[in-house]
């Protein structure tokens, strides 16, 4: 998948994967794609959590080796 | 004058005291919703709402206003992270009395109260270790320099630290069934102290470690003085489920008979094989014993099953007229009750179960995501 922008908070724990993740997103234009690499767990529920309840895309998600990646689509 | 407000942990065992002791205490839950739904801390004086920390990124003025002005808020997250974000927001806004919980809902999980339940005879004593977060109940029996633990649990510190504090030496550690809910402490004490690890032998099929093979009938004996504990078979929740009936006074009906409701037959797969052996222990086997003992069960499923101190406990007679799983009179009507609409299974039950036959040997933040969550062995637990 082509992303626009990678942010790596693996090693980080609740909440800075999402904090970052915002922040990051904030930059973006509308339609790009931002790749989040995670290594906490904790952190899959609340990214499609988080996801919903903006109005941005979670286009998908999956786990390689303990690392959680998301790819979220700015609304 | 003005002061700075700051954020202060508060730690599990503190919380446990707020609904012990029935103080007000105001929770804001920043975990996402579905856990907040699932599992969270209740308390007949506990107030909680749920906003999630991601919606807290940008400040905390539209949850600010929904917590009393006057009140302590307790901030609570997964593991602590979020509600010290949180509470670090709570407090700049010159808010007083913002606390965060010290390791989350994990350490809420993984606290142990002590609370005695009564003198034995010749100076022993009977401890009941309330699991608060999960609702599991562990027991100590103490004589003479002595200790066995029944359906100990997985913080073994714990049991550990009190038996050193009492100056006695933990020579049984004793299941009551193969759990499904909860990660046994009793093999992992047997190792680390010497004791013998017993096991029901009809539950022990499947396991992969050695353990005395406890049948009905069995005595253990605690202390010079001697304290018994006498094996009373009682199948049901599980093939080879067993209480134990100590000092003549207390029955541990493991997860057999609850104050509140009864133990549910299906968490091996096999609730309709074992309906029939639910029945005869419920209706039959206890009903012959004395209605004086105390029960002292291996869970609990509501807040308000905790008595004075937070102990949970009830007379057998007393359950006989008001628990609703003893007086279900129709055979056929008791069977759907016990197999039918069941509550959800306990978080990763399966692999739980393997862990307690020694056939994977999870790591430690493995085991404790494994056991997130209530018990839910009851059941009327919804």
């Amino acid at each position: 998948m082509n992303t626009d922008l990678v942010v790596d908070t693996k090693g980080l724990a609740c909440p800075m994967p999402i904090v970052k993740a915002k922040k990051a997103l904030d930059s973006l234009q509308s339609g790009q794609v931002m790749e989040v690499l995670s290594t906490d767990k904790g952190s899959v529920n609340d990214f499609q959590a988080w996801v919903k309840q903006t109005k941005h895309e979670l286009v998908k998600h999956e786990e390689e080796q303990g690392v959680y990646k998301f790819y979220v689509r700015k609304a | 004058m003005t002061t700075t407000a700051t954020h202060q942990p508060m730690t599990a065992q503190e919380v446990t005291r707020y609904i012990v002791d029935k103080k007000p205490l105001f929770i804001l839950d920043v975990r996402n919703e579905g856990d907040y739904n699932d599992w969270r801390i209740e308390g007949e004086t506990v107030e909680s709402i749920n906003v999630p920390y991601f919606e807290l990124l940008d400040g905390v003025d539209s949850v600010k206003d929904r917590i009393p002005a006057e009140r302590k808020v307790l901030v609570v997250c997964a593991k602590e992270g979020s509600s010290v974000f949180v509470a670090e927001q709570l407090a700049e806004t010159g808010r007083a009395n913002v606390f965060y919980l010290e390791g989350g809902m994990k350490a809420w999980s993984e606290y142990l109260e002590p609370v005695k339940i009564a003198d034995l005879q010749g100076g022993g004593e009977l401890y009941q270790f309330v699991r608060i977060g999960k609702g599991c109940l562990s027991y100590m029996v103490l004589s003479d320099g002595e200790a066995a633990t029944i359906d100990a649990v997985r913080m073994t510190d714990a049991f550990e630290q009190f038996a050193a504090e009492k100056g006695a030496l933990i020579k049984h550690a004793i299941d009551t069934h193969l759990h499904a809910d909860h990660i046994s402490g009793g093999r992992r004490l047997a190792m680390n102290t010497g004791a013998t690890y017993w096991l029901p032998t009809k539950d022990a099929g499947e396991v992969q470690f050695e353990y005395e093979p406890l049948q009905d009938g069995n005595e253990i004996m605690v202390g010079s003085t001697p304290i018994q504990i006498r094996a009373l078979y009682s199948p049901g929740h599980t093939i080879g489920s067993t209480s134990f009936v100590v000092d003549d006074r207390y029955l541990l009906s493991g997860d057999i008979l609850f104050v509140e409701s009864i133990g549910r037959p299906d968490l091996a797969g096999l609730a309709e094989d074992w309906v029939g052996d639910l029945r005869d222990t419920l209706y039959g086997r206890y009903k012959e014993l004395s209605e004086e003992l105390i029960v002292l069960p291996s869970h609990f499923g509501r807040m308000t099953e905790l008595g004075a101190g937070g102990q949970v406990s009830a007379r057998l007679g007393d359950l006989y007229m008001h628990n609703p799983g003893l007086n279900i009179h129709d055979e056929e009507r008791f069977r759907r009750t016990v197999t039918e609409n069941l509550p959800q299974h306990p978080n990763a039950y399966q692999q739980i179960r393997q862990t307690n036959m020694g056939k994977i040997a999870p790591t430690a933040d493995e085991q404790r995501e494994m056991e997130i969550g209530p018990n839910r062995c009851a059941v009327h637990d919804k």
